[in-house]
């Protein structure tokens, strides 16, 4: 749903407040509403000081992997004998989700607030805001934030005033998928084809450039002055489940809902709420039949699963997914699973940046193993042939990508089969002509 | 235990390693050959094949043996269940797209893919009812050719001409199954050292065109040897098809060429098949050059040698061994002796930037330094000009030398070594039939004083016989001293009494060579 509009009243709006006020968008507008205070008296303490809030906070990455923020920064040398880098990761290509996109257009002196924050913290000199290439408005929206942001003093040589040095540069990506896994987007500013890198070394020994490097996500950096403000108690204390997934986050509610759209809860809302309520449940005369409740790459749940889905770190796992970025895709009872699989699979088919062998042609033959049986002319075999590449392609590559591509295919399979078969065994019109 | 050790367990087997060696490495020293394909110990690790996979005890999944540190009381299995099978899938998605055109591929009996396949791999595939991609056949430039079809993408050669060539010019290209290696637009692979993409390649993706459709791996007979192309001193193998040289490639020495060589040194080996020899030993006659036996050349050389004294002159080739200019030198060694060798010097020199001290040298012969301890001079215009007066001229050359028609014309005694017949030489007393540097043993000293062996990769043609047992057998008839049997008698006598090989055996060479220990005489290794 577009904005402007009014939050629901289940919602608890920390990021999203501004959303759809243009007025915010502006340097004047976000210092009138607060902001840059946080950045203001960040630069007057210890730079451990604001690893510890962010700690205390328990706020963890908003990315997809959920690591603890302040644990993460305090990873990078406290000795510096080297530049320390920021990368921000504004890349946000998973399918599904579309929240960082939401606070660069509305709220982008938060997330460059953010990173200022983040970069004293971590003692970083620069911060690379690594943007999607398609990103086109945001990127015209960031990069007059930034220019603002320089000539009102926030950045620069002497940033608000307190003699540091503080600056950013905008990347832009070339539309790669794989450029939001951290490593890859480090290679991708390099100058690089964009290629996820073996770790160890980790980032925060050996980053971009070859410096101790912090990347964290757009929304985990925008929510940071506000924890510098409300104080890490008042962070820590939003939630509603499991204590250690506090906070609100942004949900990107896509699919067969009536009212698509971000939607920002405390951490242990109800997925089923989220749904049904907040975006308007299902279309007149459609019932609920699966969903993906962390951006395409988790396991797909079905019907109860996600009525029971708990929206945090941990009760997502308990329904054997994971909460990923948050990108909440809903299906009814007229989606055909099948189809929808070969989708995301093709389009890790496409992205799989050709490194590692079972990534590279795993994710190929999963697509043809699946437009075959779309086209009829699938196997009794398939399906087993299908979970055992899965299993190939799991936990056995650099990055993730080769694992996503099988967590729909194993899940959908598991929770799905009727459909597959129903292919296979011709009690279903083929929807493709070549398979 | 020392701290900088490491002690582990690899399939059973206890190694012990230093801190910071793979565990890949480590299975190495342990007799364990785990399969990999894009790890090679001369480039960036890149941990992208996903065949060394490994089951690490405690380790979360299974672990890449090439990019794991080796750490102490750590337990690796390679074959237990988990990692065989992983390396199963990686095998049967490699094949999805390979030809399996093993039968015309030059990579066959050598392929890294042919031997872990036939090792671990699946009896079939299970990627039916879908053709294979095809990419046509693509000219890299140089001498190498690019055959997509049969790429793994494990990219070593990008890795080599980026980190150790130091010149970018191959990429990955596309992604995902689509991916290929790609060269720049405007660039050829003409790098001096970038046939080593060739032997990087596991598979029979990159062929050098040389070598193309030559022979299969298994009728290629293999012998370690010195490459004759400069005074680096690059360990190779000669590697021979039915007594003909079919190619060159490196040997691995740490200490010298590492596990390269370049493109100059690859096509020496052409005018080590040159047929145009002599065959049998040459005395002059009344009518010219008469063939004749073994024994009645050298008594009629060892007659002219103690028949004449004053001045000699010895004009020897640098790519001759040390045994046969030391015995050069022995022979004439009571005459008023100008000895020097030819050197070819080609300016600038080519390196090879990723490993220190390599490159293509300027001398263009092996064996400068061996040449110059034993005494043959660097002055060869001065030789060749004395000619005319010597009492004796002893010439030992393999071709090297471009002697003019009548380089070596008004010297009454010319006694003649060499490989074939210049027009130069039909005035010679005695001809005697040389074996060149593939057809014998010997040893060769590098530019950084080095002395390495190299051994007889095929037979010499005809009656011809190693340089070092014609000048051998000649001080035998003239001195009554025992002839040498073997290249290694000479060497040991040569080390006895020359204090620039002092220390040194011919046993104890070995197939890495060893510097003369200057200060004692005592112990063989590297001094560098």
């Amino acid at each position: 749903m577009g904005y402007p509009h009014e939050p629901h009243s289940k919602e608890t709006v920390v990021l999203s407040r501004y959303f759809g006020d243009k007025s915010a968008r502006s340097y004047d507008g976000w210092v009138e509403r607060g902001g840059y205070k946080a950045l203001k008296k960040t630069l007057d303490m210890d730079p451990a000081a604001v690893i510890d809030v962010v700690k205390e906070s328990g706020l963890r990455g908003r990315g997809g992997a959920g690591f603890p923020t302040g644990v993460k920064w305090s990873f990078m040398p406290k000795e510096k004998n080297k530049p320390h880098y920021l990368c921000c990761n504004a890349d946000e290509s998973e399918p599904g989700t579309f929240k960082d996109r939401e606070i660069m257009r509305w709220t982008p002196h938060a997330m460059i607030e953010g990173c200022a924050i983040a970069q004293h913290a971590i003692q970083a000199e620069v911060t690379y805001i690594y943007i999607r290439g398609e990103f086109t408005e945001e990127l015209a929206i960031v990069e007059q934030a930034l220019r603002e942001a320089y000539s009102d003093g926030v950045l620069g040589d002497d940033a608000m005033g307190s003699g540091k040095k503080l600056d950013m540069y905008i990347h832009r990506g070339a539309g790669a998928y794989i450029c939001g896994e951290e490593t890859a987007l480090m290679n991708s500013i390099e100058g690089k084809r964009g290629n996820p890198r073996i770790k160890p070394p980790f980032p925060a020994a050996f980053g971009v450039f070859g410096m101790p490097t912090t990347i964290n996500n757009v929304e985990t950096l925008a929510v940071v002055p506000h924890i510098i403000n409300e104080g890490a108690e008042w962070h820590n204390s939003m939630c509603l489940s499991n204590p250690k997934s506090v906070g609100t986050k942004l949900f990107s509610v896509c699919g067969h809902v009536v009212k698509p759209g971000n939607y920002e809860v405390t951490m242990g809302f109800s997925l089923g709420e989220l749904i049904n309520d907040l975006a308007g449940g299902m279309r007149e005369g459609r019932t609920l039949k699966a969903c993906i409740p962390g951006g395409s790459s988790v396991p797909i749940l079905n019907k109860e699963e996600t009525e029971n889905c708990i929206l945090d770190y941990e009760g997502c796992i308990e329904q054997g997914t994971m909460l990923g970025s948050g990108g909440v895709i809903v299906f009814d009872d007229s989606a055909d699973m099948v189809y929808q699989i070969m989708l995301l699979a093709r389009f890790y088919a496409h992205e799989s940046c050709a490194q590692c062998t079972q990534c590279r042609e795993g994710t190929a033959w999963t697509t043809r193993i699946l437009e075959r049986i779309l086209a009829g002319k699938g196997k009794t075999e398939d399906l087993d042939l299908l979970l055992d590449l899965a299993d190939q392609m799991t936990g056995k590559t650099i990055c993730v990508l080769s694992d996503s591509c099988a967590a729909p295919v194993v899940s959908g399979i598991k929770k799905f089969r009727d459909e597959f078969e129903a292919y296979i065994n011709g009690s279903r019109e083929p929807v493709l002509v070549h398979g | 235990m020392a701290e900088d050790q490491v002690t582990l367990k690899i399939e059973g087997v206890d190694v012990t390693v230093p801190r910071g060696t793979t565990v890949l490495e480590a299975a190495k020293r342990a007799g364990i050959l785990i399969p990999h394909y894009c790890y090679h110990p001369g480039l960036p690790v890149s941990g992208v094949c996903r065949m060394c996979l490994v089951t690490v005890e405690g380790a979360p999944g299974l672990q890449i043996a090439c990019a794991t540190d080796a750490t102490d009381g750590q337990v690796v299995s390679v074959f237990d269940s988990a990692a065989s099978d992983a390396r199963q899938a990686v095998l049967e998605f490699l094949l999805i797209n390979h030809p399996l055109d093993c039968p015309i591929c030059d990579q066959a009996g050598e392929c890294e893919l042919q031997d872990y396949v036939f090792q671990e791999g699946r009896a079939r595939t299970r990627y039916s009812d879908y053709p294979k991609r095809f990419s046509p056949v693509e000219d890299f430039g140089g001498d190498v050719l690019y055959v997509p079809n049969r790429c793994i993408l494990c990219t070593r050669c990008i890795r080599f001409m980026d980190h150790v060539a130091e010149e970018s010019v191959l990429n990955v290209s596309e992604r995902g199954d689509r991916a290929f290696i790609g060269i720049h637009p405007d660039a050829v692979l003409d790098h001096p050292w970038a046939g080593n993409v060739v032997d990087l390649c596991p598979v029979g993706s990159l062929i050098s065109k040389d070598f193309l459709h030559k022979a299969y791996a298994w009728q290629l007979d293999r012998t370690p040897g010195i490459c004759t192309g400069c005074s680096q001193g690059c360990n190779i193998t000669i590697e021979t098809r039915d007594n003909s040289i079919a190619r060159l490639r490196p040997r691995t020495n740490e200490d010298v060429n590492r596990y390269f060589m370049c493109d100059h040194g690859r096509f020496e080996y052409r005018w080590m098949n040159s047929g145009d020899r002599i065959e049998a030993p040459l005395v002059a006659g009344a009518n010219g050059l008469v063939a004749t036996d073994w024994s009645q050349a050298i008594a009629r050389c060892a007659e002219i040698v103690k028949g004449v004294s004053g001045k000699a002159v010895a004009l020897v080739s640098p790519r001759a061994s040390c045994e046969s200019l030391y015995l050069v030198h022995q022979l004439l060694k009571d005459f008023e002796l100008l000895s020097a060798c030819p050197v070819e010097v080609v300016e600038g020199e080519q390196p090879l930037p990723g490993v220190p001290n390599l490159a293509l040298r300027s001398e263009r012969a092996p064996n400068v330094e061996g040449a110059a301890r034993l005494g043959h001079g660097a002055e060869y215009d001065k030789a060749l000009e004395a000619v005319k007066d010597a009492a004796l001229v002893f010439v030992l050359d393999d071709g090297y030398s471009q002697f003019g028609d009548d380089a070596l014309s008004g010297s009454e005694n010319l006694i003649y070594l060499g490989t074939s017949l210049p027009d130069a030489a039909r005035n010679s007393s005695v001809v005697f039939p040389m074996s060149n540097a593939a057809e014998e043993d010997g040893t060769y000293v590098n530019r950084d004083g080095r002395v390495q062996r190299y051994m007889q990769a095929k037979t010499a043609p005809g009656m011809a016989r190693p340089a070092w047992w014609i000048t051998g057998a000649l001080l035998s008839e003239i001195r009554g001293t025992d002839a040498p049997a073997t290249a290694g008698e000479v060497f040991d006598r040569m080390a006895a009494s020359e204090s620039a090989f002092a220390g040194l055996s011919y046993e104890t060479l070995g197939t890495q060579g060893a510097f003369a220990n200057k200060a004692s005489g005592a112990g063989v290794g590297c001094d560098s």
